[in-house]
């Protein structure tokens, strides 16, 4: 199919379909959202909506000049950026864990960040990179994963919604996305992982971190896993991994935040402080840090 | 060269942006919220003006600060108060605090490629009643939150916003707690120490300070009856009501 030549034909389907769009008149001045109602996302027959790009020869380098903060500090736009985030598949479903730190060069600027997307309640997203990119597709993922279940009366399925969000990413690739994602949920075929990254990468796996800490999260997490978990001890995993990373990663911090995907779907586990991990740990009686370096070491932390 | 061309081959850039300094600041109480900014303009070490407003009035129950780049900041807010008009008409009501705040997401969005260089904070009053804070990057990731700073200052202030409001780094004394929210006199008391402070040590804020303040349906407006410089914005005394208090700041 030549949908370029397609659209200047005089003759054939879409050429009919354009006389007919004609006639019924889409003013073009009067857009749908002057009805006020649609938040900006327009009807979904539209499809994704559309984006400013500024009049240069090389939008994409544009952008760049003006808001990547890795190539130039100095840059005045500076996009929320570092993280680390978790995902992995055992027996008992999905643990989901992720940090809560967002930098705007070396501000923290906050502290308070949800980078656990609820795109629906059988359907977790991960952010990491570009704190809006990763927000406004995983919300927008959500809106066409619920037309799926009006359509064909049928939750939509983990790769299904995984690979919706990487072809969406894919055609915008080059224009400065930047997004790293772990698209999480159950569905007929059990817990289910995909990785998906603004590049246009989909992988399905067991295991997966993400962000400026993973590697930290990775050390402790791959000495730690294996597929007969129990519950507690898969929580305990997650919650230590993203520990790791902040205490070692300076992107990386904050508070922790725990998912787990069952089959009735996900829950919300709870949040931790990192800081307050590090000294007295999830329950308050055994920190992960702090006690195994200090103990023995003076008369006032005598050893156990 | 005389016919007009060049020797060497020239370099340019589009570049569509400049820096307006000043800051904004947003505390959500229990069933208030507060909106403050600064009405300095300058560019470089040149004061533009000493009155430009950052913090506008959108409906009865929702005021958005707007920091960066003053003219993409005045086009969004102007944007914004269109699309809100035009879901008024659809409508014939008001649009809730939440939905502004993902319509401002979905706008900010829309220029991912070619953004607005602003800051926004909305503040206001949800449709449960309660204060809120929203929070939003150049391009739209956004976050509920208790209280914001934004702006040339904003890493003056947000630090002791943490201290005040958040309490980080205060134990509480043996058996008490930190409040979850602190009444209206305090959070003003905050706002004004967080601009007067700012104006001493940050060389782009200053002159001017104006401070929004809404109140949620039938909360008492007692605690405002002895501020100076109080206007009130709202129309009916039955809803929510909006008021706004300009003070001066240091001009130096």
């Amino acid at each position: 199919m030549n949908s370029f030549a397609d659209r200047f034909a005089t003759t054939g389907t879409a050429a009919e379909l354009r006389r007919i769009k004609e006639y019924v008149a889409d003013d073009e001045d009067v857009s749908d959202s002057m009805w006020g109602s649609e938040a900006g996302f327009g009807t979904m027959a539209h499809g994704a909506p559309d984006f400013m790009v500024p009049s240069v020869p090389d939008p994409a380098a544009f952008l760049r000049l003006h808001t990547d903060d890795h190539a130039d500090p100095s840059c005045r736009i500076k996009i929320k950026h570092g993280t680390t985030t978790l995902a992995f598949r055992y027996k008992g479903g999905v643990i989901v864990a992720v940090d809560s730190r967002a930098t705007a060069g070396s501000y923290v600027a906050s502290g308070t960040v949800k980078k656990v997307i609820e795109i629906n309640p059988y359907l977790l997203g991960t952010m990491a990179g570009g704190a809006a990119d990763c927000q406004y597709w995983e919300t927008y993922l959500g809106m066409q994963c619920r037309l799926h279940e009006l359509r064909n009366h049928e939750r939509i399925s983990v790769a299904a919604a995984s690979k919706y969000l990487s072809n969406l990413v894919y055609s915008y690739k080059g224009m400065g996305l930047s997004m790293g994602t772990m698209i999480c949920g159950w569905d007929k075929t059990g817990p289910a992982i995909f990785y998906v990254d603004s590049d246009g990468t989909r992988l399905k796996g067991d295991l997966f971190s993400v962000g400026s800490g993973s590697t930290f999260a990775y050390g402790v997490l791959d000495q730690g896993y294996h597929w007969d978990l129990t519950d507690e001890e898969a929580q305990e995993l997650g919650r230590r991994s993203i520990y790791a990373a902040g205490h070692r990663d300076a992107f990386s911090g904050n508070t922790i935040n725990l998912y787990h995907v069952k089959e009735q779907g996900w829950q919300f586990i709870g949040n931790y402080d990192v800081s307050e991990m590090h000294y007295n740990g999830p329950t308050g009686t055994q920190g992960y840090g702090y006690s195994v370096r200090v103990e023995g070491r003076s008369s006032a932390n005598p050893p156990v | 060269m005389p016919d007009g061309s060049y020797e060497r081959p020239q370099q340019r850039q589009f570049n569509p942006y400049s820096e307006n300094g000043g800051t904004i600041l947003a505390i959500a109480g229990a069933d208030f919220s507060v909106i403050a900014g600064d009405t300095r303009q300058s560019e470089g070490y040149s004061i533009q003006t000493r009155y430009a407003p950052k913090v506008f009035r959108l409906t009865e129950r929702a005021v958005l600060a707007v920091n960066g780049f003053a003219a993409d900041g005045n086009m969004f807010v102007k944007k914004v108060k269109q699309r809100l008009e035009w879901y008024r008409h659809a409508h014939a009501k008001d649009m809730p605090l939440r939905a502004i705040a993902r319509l401002i997401q979905t706008m900010l969005y829309a220029q991912r490629f070619f953004p607005y260089y602003v800051y926004n904070i909305l503040g206001g009053i949800e449709e449960d009643g309660t204060g809120a804070v929203y929070s939003f990057d150049p391009v739209g990731s956004y976050e509920r939150e208790a209280c914001r700073a934004a702006g040339a200052a904003q890493s003056l202030v947000q630090p002791f916003l943490d201290n005040q409001i958040y309490f980080k780094n205060q134990t509480p004394a043996p058996g008490a707690s930190h409040p979850t929210h602190l009444p209206l006199p305090d959070v003003l008391s905050i706002v004004i120490d967080s601009f007067t402070s700012a104006t001493e040590r940050h060389i782009e804020v200053g002159d001017g300070l104006e401070i929004y303040v809404v109140l949620a349906k039938g909360r008492s407006t007692q605690e405002l009856a002895s501020i100076g410089g109080l206007q009130e914005l709202s129309t009916r005394a039955e809803g929510d009501r909006m008021f706004v208090i300009r003070r001066d700041l240091k001009k130096d």
